[in-house]
């Protein structure tokens, strides 16, 4: 049945995009994120179906559940607060809007899902081109600038994902291995792939996929484009888009880890993750635009994920927790930006000063949501930035766990200078006060999602720490 | 001999591409280097296979037709300059094209191939034949190159050229394996370069309306 969560949203995009009236349409956003959540729950707390014919394309492992458990949780929340924020915005048509939301929801189900490296591909090249219309939303010159260089930079390393996939084909083709080369059948049969090949395929995928979560230095792409859409729409791509990415990275990493290459693609991983954690360091010192901030907050939290499957074991695991912290954080974060951005009619910081006194909800909203994203208790993200410090400083990786640390606090201090001024400082007195005010509506997604962030750090079911485990070994090339 | 002839016109037009100075002239060249991908499965002898022959009728059908449609489209419509505005000289395109085929050829030189060391088990050995030693480097000089124009050319619709070539070149790599490729993920492929190409052209008609022009050397409003 799980093929239904694939070709429901789709077809709610079709029904978005043709016959529906405007009402209907912002009606069937939360509708069906409530729905797709409700059967993938249902689905994953089910027992195992038999084996059929399309279960070799397509299934829901415990990588691919988890991740699609997160983007589905993270789109629900979007997805009620989508309707409030589109009521804002009666000046745009929203045909385009909401249905190229459904689209991206359909998609990631079948990159979750799809066990076929071409399979993989192919969805994560067309939640880029779907994604695409909703960063142009605002039609002003600077989001036509941002979709530019997203549709650009994006499909072009999306290109090189797929020399790396067609690289890891051929690796397989001279290890004597028949078409249809699925993930299972790459990773049992890891000793007979011809190493060249793997490792280029895999570097090429690390670069290709490691474009679409924005990691450094090929993360140019992403202020822009999270800086000039509406706030809902920067809470799905930095928590959405970027999950799908990690997730088609992870699956290479595998293959990689099972053919015996889980060093070499180790150091990589843990390389390119410190590296975007400091560059995202420097980058947040002294910005002045919020939204960049989060988009460099992103690329930190990118490297986060990184740097955990880099150090392997235990940070694995952790680094998996992270995806569902960073993204529901995201949210929170992205969404009462919107908001706070909506009362000032500005987004850069001599502008927007004392948030918590014009829009005391959403501003609270966002300073805690900075405290958990920088990793204060009780929230999720401070268990995972915790255990993957500890686990880091125990390997003989000294140095790792220390830069680690370091980075983090120093990110902390950057991010802290601009966030208490925007949320206490005093407000300007010659800033126009614009209509928005903080309502149920545009504020009740984001306390649950900071609820739900909240819950997770201090309690996660069995059932779900289950997956996430089986789901580390399955990245470390573990069948 | 005949794929050897093919391959070698594919980076002919490669060298053509880097000092072509009209965005007219590049996108026919494109459009060229597209088909003769397109057909160069059947110079290769695989044309008994039913799913070989609709790959190749769609390649020829996107590569060849439909997207040069949208080409003429997008000009039609566009008040188009006539040169392409490269940041670099088209000698300097022009020699870094000739070190980027060279490289490549140095670097598959490098890499271990099929041929090489037949593996046991593979049903049909195409690529058994010394000929075909071109297809890495050829794929990936066509990689580089497609690469140059997009970094150097700053007119909108010669960058999606570049896109256009680069693409060409994976291509050429995944034609080694077209063989045993499934036509389900193929056809994907092919799919998402037509609506990638498809929304570019509508992001371009986009830029030329608000910008009343193609030159991507506007769009520097954003950065820190």
């Amino acid at each position: 049945m799980a093929w239904l969560l694939i070709v429901l949203p789709l077809l709610a995009a079709v029904v978005a995009f043709v016959p529906a009236s405007a009402p209907f349409r912002v009606r069937l956003l939360p509708a069906a994120g409530v729905l797709h959540l409700a059967a993938l729950v249902a689905i994953l707390a089910a027992t195992r179906p038999a084996n059929t014919g399309l279960e070799a394309w397509l299934r829901l492992d415990p990588l691919g559940g988890w991740t699609l458990l997160v983007i589905s949780a993270l789109f629900c929340v979007c997805a009620c607060y989508a309707p409030a924020y589109l009521a804002l915005r009666p000046e745009r048509d929203n045909r385009v809007f909401t249905s190229s939301f459904l689209c991206f929801l359909g998609l990631a189900s079948l990159l979750a899902q799809a066990h076929h490296p071409g399979l993989v591909w192919v969805a994560m090249e067309t939640t880029t081109l779907c994604t695409a219309p909703l960063i142009y939303f605002n039609h002003n010159r600077r989001s036509l600038e941002a979709t530019w260089k997203y549709l650009i930079i994006g499909s072009v390393g999306i290109a090189l994902a797929l020399l790396g996939t067609l690289f890891l084909a051929y690796s397989a083709r001279m290890g004597g291995l028949q078409e249809p080369l699925f993930y299972t059948v790459l990773m049992e049969n890891g000793a007979r792939l011809s190493r060249p090949w793997l490792r280029a395929g895999f570097v090429l995928a690390l670069v290709g996929y490691g474009t679409k979560m924005g990691l450094a230095p090929l993360h140019t792409w992403k202020p822009d484009a999270y800086g000039e859409s509406p706030g809902v729409i920067g809470a799905l791509l930095a928590g959405g888009v970027t999950s799908c990415a990690f997730l088609a990275l992870l699956r290479t990493f595998a293959v990689a880890a099972a053919a015996g290459e889980l060093a070499f693609a180790r150091e990589l991983m843990l390389g390119m993750g410190l590296l975007s954690m400091l560059w995202a360091a420097v980058f947040m010192v002294r910005q002045l635009d919020i939204r960049r901030l989060l988009a460099y907050s992103s690329v930190e939290h990118m490297g986060i994920l990184a740097f955990g499957i880099g150090i392997g074991g235990r940070a694995a695991v952790f680094a998996l927790y992270h995806l569902a912290a960073n993204a529901l954080v995201k949210g929170v974060l992205f969404m009462s930006a919107g908001n706070i951005n909506r009362s000032y009619a500005s987004k850069r910081l001599p502008h927007v000063t004392g948030a918590v006194r014009r829009t005391p909800v959403s501003g609270w909203l966002f300073f805690l949501g900075f405290l958990a994203i920088a990793g204060t208790p009780p929230f999720a993200p401070f268990i995972s930035e915790f255990n993957l410090a500890a686990v880091a400083l125990a390997r003989p990786s000294l140095w790792a766990g220390a830069a680690f640390l370091v980075l983090l606090g120093g990110i902390f201090l950057a991010m802290g200078d601009t966030v208490v001024q925007v949320v206490f400082g005093t407000p300007p007195a010659d800033r126009v006060r614009t209509p928005y005010r903080d309502t149920a509506a545009t504020t009740l997604p984001l306390v649950l999602a900071l609820l739900l962030t909240a819950a997770l750090g201090l309690w996660l079911p069995d059932p779900v720490g289950a997956m996430l485990r089986s789901a580390a070994h399955l990245v470390e090339g573990q069948p | 001999m005949l794929t050897d002839l093919l391959i070698a016109f594919i980076l002919l037009t490669n060298f053509a591409l880097s000092v072509t100075s009209r965005i007219s002239k590049a996108i026919q060249l494109a459009v060229v280097q597209g088909t003769l991908l397109g057909l160069l499965p059947l110079a290769m002898g695989l044309g008994r296979h039913l799913h070989i022959l609709l790959i190749v009728a769609a390649t020829v059908g996107v590569k060849g037709w439909l997207i040069p449609y949208l080409f003429r489209r997008a000009t039609r419509q566009l008040k188009l300059p006539r040169e392409v505005q490269p940041y670099l000289g088209f000698t300097t395109s022009l020699v870094l094209c000739a070190l980027g085929t060279g490289l490549a050829l140095l670097l598959s030189s490098v890499l271990p191939l099929a041929p090489a060391a037949p593996a046991p088990g593979v049903a049909h050995q195409v690529l058994a034949g010394g000929g075909c030693a071109l297809f890495v480097p050829a794929s990936l000089s066509t990689l580089l190159t497609g690469f140059i124009l997009l970094i150097t050319r700053r007119n909108a619709l010669t960058q999606v050229v570049g896109y256009l070539v680069l693409e060409n070149g994976i291509y050429l790599f995944g034609l080694m394996l077209v063989e045993d490729m499934p036509l389900l993920v193929e056809t994907g492929i092919l799919l998402d370069l037509f609506v990638g190409i498809f929304i570019m052209g509508i992001v371009i008609n986009h830029i030329t309306a608000a910008f009343d022009s193609m030159d991507t050397h506007r769009l520097a409003e954003l950065k820190d």
